[in-house]
């Protein structure tokens, strides 16, 4: 594990640099079940974990793995699990519960491709509306996606923070290229990497209200066994978290689970952008897709072509505000997708009118390609 | 029982609001006695004891007391309780769970947790019949039983739960009704001294449901039932399959020793270091 004091050049996979994040982000419970493409993940933790003091287990499904992940969280660990398309399906029922109960975790969704058992050991980035919506229930989701290895360490880290933080399951959407990809990563020493832990009462255990709100909508997390004696449930439940069934209660309750997060919106525009300058067409991509939009756009530009690239890091709150700016600047924005068209529903939901958006799909299990993506941005401007 | 009020200030929240949710006549409190009772007298600190369940009748015994409790989801009780045994491995993680939620939609969970020994004590709760949602059919209601999922006659055979957990590698297995509460109370006490997966069933009238359904339309017909059809292991191993035909075979089933997934665990801790 990393405890290196000077920045580390290393030559990792991307689901090697998953797991590195996690360990540096003071992840020290794993479990999980064997899927392709996200076993790499699984095998990795099963080899580190036990080394850095941590707990591995392989449960039977991916159902117990989330179950046995919440349960850690709840016990004052950080805690993550690691899965694929029909994996996370299954996990969608205790991603619920996560959300309702607040408890921290992270899962992650090496994206294959579907429907069903699908193309397992190719892309696709058929989960990004499941991501946002796969769980029942109405409450917020935070979603990040990595185009790169570093990009998988550092949103691994960032994505226990945002756990963390908000007490709330947080989900890293990679897909099959990030995952399977080898590249040179530089990693930053350990005392740079920023580190954020879930609150704690301060309270002795006969005040703790376990679901008081404090004011900043999220209320301060005991671990069970620590002497704060309390309950959680995945009912509707009032500041002590016994069920409820009452109409002010259920409404206080349902509206700090979403402003606990929307409160912060603007601390939640995560997003590179690459030749901004002049501008007409925006190219927005995210996770690998990105890579291939990156280098088209550096083709376009030495063809003197006015383009542009918006990398989206967050996907989930959609970061309405950044993409409204390009919408306003730009003639036409292009979205690349290896799906049908799940985040240029968002784009063009946002978009109401202002500019032309524009779609590039590919289902076929292949890579988009730069020229792809080239010609694409000629033929809008042709 | 003298101790009674003694155990109720001690044990049950005085902050959760009352009436419970359980119909008269209902086995669960009987149950919820009996555990007080055994964690009493284990000499148990509260803030040691972890309390975990699913859903269903069984799934809202947590709230009521003052341990650290949690309330999962339908079937999965176990997955969080092995998640928080390994967090927290000081605490003496007790599981409660109903027949349906245990071996039907937690079935797998089930069989894997006594497979891999996880140090957890589990009470299944078994009414042969989804109470909470109205009296359909479980894994554990008997052939040809009319349930209001089994209209024309029930046409599944039913689980033995015991039988089951034992064959998937439970360290103790043990069966009880909540008619023979003493012989509970010392029950669940061996299951909560016991290191490694154990497992109390405790058969529970539901008369709202599996009562109306069997003819047994008050609870003291039921308690009569549990009463009269009650046979422990060591005599029922003497009587043929007709003689124990809708029998409860009662006592302890298993009683094993098998190192705890926590104590292989720690060994890798101490090999990898």
């Amino acid at each position: 594990m990393s405890t290196q004091t000077t920045p580390e050049r290393v030559l990792l996979q991307g689901s090697e640099a998953c797991v590195r994040g996690a360990l540096a982000a003071g992840c020290r419970f794993y479990a999980g079940y064997p899927i392709t493409p996200a076993t790499e993940i699984m095998e990795l933790m099963s080899r580190m974990l036990p080394k850095a003091g941590g707990v591995f287990i392989q449960m039977e499904d991916e159902i117990a793995s989330l179950g046995a992940t919440i349960g850690a969280s709840l016990g004052g660990m950080k805690a993550m699990t690691a899965t694929s398309g029909p994996g996370f399906s299954l996990m969608q029922e205790h991603i619920s519960f996560a959300a309702m109960a607040e408890v921290p975790c992270v899962i992650v969704n090496v994206m294959r491709g579907g429907p069903s058992t699908g193309l397992p050991t190719r892309p696709m980035q058929g989960d990004v509306m499941q991501a946002r919506w796969g769980a029942h229930g109405d409450h917020p989701m935070l979603v990040v996606a990595p185009s790169s290895a570093y990009e998988f360490f550092d949103l691994t880290v960032k994505a226990f923070n945002l756990a963390e933080r908000y007490r709330s399951p947080v989900i890293v959407l990679a897909d099959e290229i990030v995952a399977h990809t080898r590249e040179s990563v530089v990693l930053p020493p350990m005392e740079e990497i920023e580190i954020e832990d879930r609150p704690r009462p301060t309270v002795p255990p006969e005040w703790y209200s376990p679901y008081r709100d404090p004011g900043t909508g999220i209320p301060p997390m005991a671990a069970f066994g620590e002497g704060y004696r309390f309950h959680v449930t995945g009912l509707m439940h009032d500041i002590n978290g016994y069920p409820t069934e009452r109409q002010d209660e259920t409404q206080e309750l349902m509206m700090r689970l979403f402003n606990k997060i929307s409160k912060d919106f603007h601390l939640l525009q995560w997003y590179d952008s690459y030749y901004d300058e002049g501008a007409e067409i925006t190219v927005i991509a995210y996770g690998s897709v990105a890579r291939s939009a990156l280098k088209a756009v550096k083709m376009a530009r030495d063809k003197g072509l006015p383009v542009s690239l918006v990398k989206l890091k967050m996907l989930w709150p959609f970061m309405r505000r950044t993409v409204m700016r390009y919408l306003e600047s730009s003639r036409k924005v292009i979205v690349p997708e290896m799906n049908m068209g799940q985040l240029s529903r968002e784009v063009k939901r946002v978009n109401q009118g202002k500019c032309e958006v524009l779609t590039l799909n590919k289902i076929d299990g292949e890579m988009i390609t730069p020229s792809e993506i080239l010609a694409k941005v000629e033929e809008a401007l042709a | 029982m003298k101790q009674t009020p003694h155990l109720i200030h001690r044990y049950l929240r005085s902050s959760k609001r009352f009436p419970h949710v359980w119909c008269p006549g209902c086995g669960i409190g009987i149950l919820l006695g009996a555990l007080v009772r055994a964690i009493d007298e284990g000499g148990y600190s509260k803030d040691d004891i972890m309390l975990v369940s699913g859903i269903g009748c069984s799934g809202r015994l947590p709230v009521y007391l003052d341990f650290n409790t949690l309330h999962t989801t339908h079937g999965r009780a176990l997955t969080f309780a092995t998640g928080i045994k390994l967090a927290k491995p000081h605490l003496k993680v007790i599981v409660v769970m109903g027949d349906g939620d245990a071996s039907s939609i937690g079935g797998n969970h089930l069989i894997h947790a006594a497979r891999r020994n996880i140090d957890i004590t589990t009470i299944i709760v078994n009414n042969q019949i989804y109470g909470m949602t109205g009296g359909q059919a479980s894994p554990t209601t008997p052939f040809g039983l009319t349930t209001a999922s089994s209209p024309y006659g029930h046409l599944e055979h039913p689980f033995d739960i015991s039988k089951l957990v034992e064959a998937a590698g439970a360290v103790f297995v043990a069966r009880s009704t909540v008619y023979h509460t003493k012989a509970l109370d010392g029950l669940i006490g061996r299951a909560l001294k016991k290191k490694g997966f154990s497992v109390v069933e405790v058969m529970s009238p539901c008369v709202t449901h599996f009562g109306k359904m069997t003819g047994m339309s008050s609870p003291v017909d039921m308690m009569r039932w549990q009463k009269d059809n009650a046979v422990p292991f060591e005599k029922a191993r003497e009587m043929s399959t007709e003689e124990l035909q809708n029998k409860i075979v009662t006592g302890v089933l298993v009683d094993i020793e098998k190192p705890t997934f926590h104590e292989e665990h720690a060994r890798i801790w101490r090999e990898v270091k």
